[in-house]
């Protein structure tokens, strides 16, 4: 019964974190938005320029408007197009703090392999985040 | 006069469910023509018109997609690449966010009552999220009708699949694998309809391992998610029971999406204004989706959704072959 009652403890923290960091993620997301489409924020693309933008290929794009790649949206929080990357960034992120979440319970029960599980799987979302494997 | 408002309940919805098709197709049509006017000259359309139509598709697209018991994306990618402006470096992007985000916000649900596995879905994750970075660098770098052929291909593959496979409900494991006693995988499963508690465990597990690395390299590739794999993979493969592989393919698509968004999001490949309507819309429709599937039979919801994705899937065939531009 031990690793039942041990499997729905995981289970139930991971979703209370995964809850939680969800709402965060979308309310980041809808705020962001808004404040993008209402132009409440000068957006580093202008909107009426998107629809000749839209159709070009991601390398066309970055090189026609200039715009920085990897974590840069991160210090450029004053456009409201880099703004809106917010939600998407915490979204992206919730995987990772869920998974960080449950670690302490399989290093109390001693359980090497999901911890190992755990660890790659963080690592594998922290480097993809760092755009470490570039373009 | 209970069973004339439940006949007249289910009639609305059948006609709410025909409004959204043909709303669908319409919005397959118009912006059809003008997208070949947006990627050869500057579009004449107000720039808003663009996100609010995605807003108003992807409703309707997340009101079918929950019933017919496929993730958004899948539906999405094909869709909104083949009959909107934008390129597919972008529709991809957003289509990984879509497939995401639903699998988020399902998520805590799932875990809490017992329909996701989260030992059954850590392995298999962990595969899939090393092999969708590998998935997306590929899409990024390969031409888009290159990658709009294969897409079709797959989509019409997709469409094949909904139509020939077969499910068990409860899958028969006459001996759990190795590897998965080692790991831990097994669970009980409530079955509401009888009330009973039903052990289940799983087998086949490096066979399994392996296919999610190709799902999972499928899905950052094209941008589609892969519930449609996810649960023939778990429920046929492995014997995970049908509701549980459903619900265990959610949070394996949230952590296999986000390696591959993160690499999309870095890359400059998710333009918010495409990204944020679809995934508003596909959620707010989800929600409309999941009241049909009580009130509608889910295998005409289904029947629909195959027919769109062959259209679709002819449609973003052809487009990557330059016939039908």
């Amino acid at each position: 019964m031990e690793p039942d009652r041990q499997s729905a403890s995981e289970q139930l923290t991971y979703a209370a974190v995964l809850h939680w960091s969800t709402i965060i993620g979308f309310i980041a997301l809808i705020v962001t938005f808004v404040v993008y489409m209402l132009g409440w924020l000068p957006a580093y693309v202008p909107l009426d320029k998107l629809p000749h933008l839209w159709g070009l290929s991601t390398t066309e794009y970055l090189k026609a408007t200039g715009t920085p790649t990897g974590w840069s949206w991160l210090f450029m929080m004053n456009k409201g197009d880099f703004a809106s990357q917010l939600g998407i960034a915490i979204l992206s992120g919730c995987s990772i703090f869920c998974i960080a979440a449950i670690m302490p319970a399989y290093a109390k029960s001693k359980n090497l392999t999901y911890i190992a599980i755990c660890f790659l799987e963080i690592v594998v979302l922290v480097l993809s985040a760092s755009g470490i494997f570039g373009h | 006069m209970k069973q004339r408002d439940q006949a007249g309940q289910h009639r609305n919805f059948r006609f709410l469910l025909w409004l959204s098709a043909t709303a669908l197709l319409l919005c397959f049509a118009l912006p059809a023509e003008a997208a070949v006017v947006a990627a050869k000259a500057a579009s004449t359309t107000a720039w808003w018109v663009w996100p609010l139509s995605l807003f108003v598709v992807c409703f309707f697209l997340g009101m079918i997609a929950v019933p017919a018991g496929v993730g958004g994306g899948v539906l999405f990618v094909p869709i909104v690449g083949s009959f909107f402006p934008f390129h597919l470096d972008f529709v991809r992007g957003a289509g990984l966010l879509v497939a995401m985000a639903s699998a988020l916000a399902a998520g805590p649900s799932l875990l809490k009552n017992g329909m996701a596995n989260l030992r059954l879905a850590m392995p298999l994750a962990l595969a899939a999220s090393i092999s969708s970075i590998g998935g997306a660098k590929l899409g990024l770098a390969l031409p888009a009708n290159v990658v709009q052929i294969a897409l079709g291909v797959t989509i019409l593959g997709i469409a094949a699949l909904m139509l020939s496979a077969k499910k068990s409900e409860f899958p028969h494991v006459a001996q759990p694998d190795p590897l998965s006693q080692k790991l831990g995988i097994h669970g009980v499963f409530r079955d509401v309809i009888s009330g009973k508690d039903i052990p289940w465990h799983v087998h086949r597990t490096p066979m399994g391992l392996v296919l999610f690395l190709i799902i999972g390299f499928l899905g950052g590739l094209f941008g589609v998610g892969a519930g449609w794999a996810n649960v023939p993979g778990l429920n046929l493969l492995m014997g995970v029971p049908l509701k549980v592989a459903a619900g265990t393919s959610s949070m394996i698509l949230a952590m296999a999406s986000s390696s591959a968004t993160w690499y999309y999001l870095d890359n400059g490949a998710i333009l918010p204004i495409i990204a944020v309507p679809s995934v508003i819309g596909m959620m707010m429709g989800a929600r409309i989706g999941a009241h049909l599937l009580t009130v509608l039979k889910a295998s005409v919801i289904r029947n629909m959704v195959i027919a769109i994705l062959l259209f679709a899937g002819v449609r973003t065939l052809l487009k990557g072959m330059g016939w039908w531009i």
